[in-house]
């Protein structure tokens, strides 16, 4: 294996301007196929969810679907994009046995949706525009399992198993203009950018966009171009590029390697390449110009898809709050700072928080809990937030019994730990683990009494005016409730009984 | 000028998989050649009114809704398979060694 030369990624911006176009496909998640009624359950047996349109049986026709088409202009309105009046699905002929058919049925000319834009928000708050070239439908390919190479690489394969389960599954392709003008900032853009497409996907609910599953892919072409020149150069493009920090890190690998081979008076070849999850590198794959040869024509199986001004103002109207605009109307409700808010995005805790606030929390304590407590947990498990085992209900209420004092924050951490140890839920774990403030006075008023006569020598110090002091008995008197005591109140009483001044 | 060239019938003979002979290939770009020449005589025809047409139906918007229909049984969707294993069409070896 040869090492591929890189240049220091500084060295390489310094020279270079990037220019980056990316290419989302999306799943979505309808319940049957786009061109017919197979049902796209997930984990279903080989071959289970397969009938002759998908398998590309003589004689079969396929019927467009009403959901698909309408998760598109979804999308495509999302994307500030216009929406085709009449447009028609093509045929992409290749020789590879991932589609029985031997062609996918895809959109050639004449996208759905066309010419719009995303805003999408760097960490620091700077928000930057990605136009969009055009989004189209299309469909998934089958499943291949590769037989008698090493780790199931195409290369050295004896032969290939096809599941078709996933063929025909709807796509949508989302493709950018090419994004110039982000210069060393063009990874991060890219990264922000699939982020907040996932994001948007998600309001529109027409995919549920797990990167992990394959419902999204991205595909992040990259070239280069001398500074103070304005002519693209040639592109290398980086398939199936599957989590956001992969889409950062290929397109930071791409402008150093590109680098190294222009300034090294070397040429870019156009091909596509592989990303590898382990080292962050990419790989040559086929050459392109030989792949590139697909003959689309008109689909003659399909008629044309014209959607009614009408159908497309109804969907228009019914597009909930952009995720941008949602968060943005969030951090100024509860009030924390961009760079807070992009923690809170970055944790999955925004939607939990919304949700403990509906249940009745204010939002700095769901917001304190979401993401201290739990963050720290769900860390340490290595889990998402969204999966650990306690409900926004449960951290609200959680948050109302510290509210009313019934828990200071040690009990309340207490609380937490029994309701994700399957304790049942809050009030629950306290009954059962007797976690209550001691609110008792005489109880904390004997507890202060002896903690007084303990120390006498810090106790002299406070009656001399040192009531910074006072946190040292504090800290015996809860020591000696074991946490169960509430600290505001045990401090008052400690400076009313050596007739002090708080 | 249109027509076809014994280059791009071998290049999209390549494409398809079609291993033709050096006969054949001027057998076949002659005969594609002829077709093609005589389909683009539909073009001297049409004037510029004539929107092209790629389905002789005059229909848009013919969609189903998004319910499930029943699939083949595995054994069904594969009784036409030359060959199978594991449940799934099994095809021969993709790319050649390199």
């Amino acid at each position: 294996m040869t090492v591929t030369d890189l240049v220091p990624y500084e060295d390489a911006l310094a020279a270079y301007d990037p220019v980056m176009g990316l290419e989302v496909h999306v799943e979505l998640g309808t319940k049957t196929k786009m061109f017919c009624g197979c049902a796209t359950t997930l984990g279903a047996e080989p071959n289970a969810q397969t009938c002759p349109t998908c398998l590309g049986l003589p004689g079969s026709l396929p019927v467009v679907n009403a959901t698909g088409v309408e998760s598109a202009i979804k999308i495509g309105l999302a994307l500030n994009c216009t929406i085709a009046d009449w447009c028609r699905f093509a045929r992409k002929n290749y020789f590879y046995p991932d589609m029985p058919k031997n062609f996918q049925t895809s959109q050639y000319d004449e996208p759905i949706a066309f010419d719009g834009y995303l805003d999408v928000q760097l960490e620091d708050g700077e928000v930057f525009r990605v136009h969009i070239e055009r989004a189209h439908m299309e469909e998934d390919t089958g499943k291949s399992t590769h037989i008698g190479g090493a780790t199931g690489r195409i290369h050295g394969a004896r032969h290939s198993l096809l599941d078709y389960n996933r063929a025909g599954i709807p796509l949508i392709e989302i493709v950018t203009k090419p994004i110039v003008g982000a210069g060393e900032r063009a990874p991060e853009v890219a990264k922000a950018y699939v982020a907040e497409l996932r994001e948007l996907i998600k309001a529109l609910g027409v995919s549920e966009a797990r990167m992990e599953m394959g419902q999204m892919r991205c595909d992040v072409n990259l070239s280069l171009m001398p500074k103070g020149t304005e002519e693209f150069g040639t592109r290398s493009e980086t398939k199936n590029v599957n989590s956001l920090r992969s889409v950062e890190r290929a397109a930071r690998f791409e402008i150093q390697r590109h680098a190294a081979v222009l300034s090294s008076g070397g040429k870019i070849v156009q091909e596509t390449r592989h990303f590898h999850e382990d080292d962050g590198s990419t790989t040559p794959g086929r050459i392109k110009e030989e792949a590139e040869d697909y003959r689309y024509f008109p689909e003659p199986d399909l008629v044309p898809v014209a959607p009614s001004r009408e159908w497309v103002e109804e969907l228009r109207a019914g597009l909930p709050e952009l995720p941008r605009v949602r968060r943005n109307r969030l951090r100024e409700e509860w009030g924390v700072s961009e760079l807070d808010m992009q923690a809170i995005l970055n944790a999955g805790a925004v939607d939990l928080i919304v949700a403990t606030t509906d249940a009745g929390a204010d939002a700095a304590s769901a917001r304190k809990w979401w993401m201290g407590e739990l963050a720290r947990r769900a860390n340490e498990d290595g889990v998402e937030l969204g999966a650990l085992p306690i409900t926004p209900e449960q951290v609200a209420r959680v948050a109302a019994l510290v509210a009313d004092g019934s828990l200071n924050d040690k009990l309340a951490r207490q609380v937490i730990e029994g309701v994700l140890a399957g304790e049942g839920d809050p009030d629950t774990v306290v009954e059962k683990r007797g976690l209550k403030v001691v609110s008792d006075e005489g109880a904390l008023g004997t507890a202060v009494d002896e903690a007084i006569a303990a120390n006498a020598a810090i106790a002299d110090k406070i009656r001399g005016g040192k009531v910074a002091a006072a946190g040292a008995l504090v800290g015996a008197v809860m020591k000696a409730t074991r946490g169960q005591a509430d600290a505001a109140r045990v401090r008052e009483l400690i400076l009313e009984k050596l007739g002090v001044e708080g | 000028m249109p027509g076809i060239t014994r280059e791009e019938v071998a290049h999209l003979a390549r494409l398809a998989r079609l291993e033709l002979k050096d006969e054949e290939l001027d057998h076949f770009a002659g005969q594609l050649d002829d077709i093609i020449g005589a389909v683009a005589r539909v073009s001297e025809v049409a004037g510029q009114d004539v929107p092209p047409t790629s389905h002789p139906l005059p229909l848009t918007n013919v969609m189903r809704p998004d319910e499930v229909r029943p699939s083949l049984t595995p054994e069904q969707a594969l009784s036409g398979a030359p060959a199978q294993e594991q449940q799934r069409f099994k095809v021969p070896q993709i790319l050649g060694e390199e």
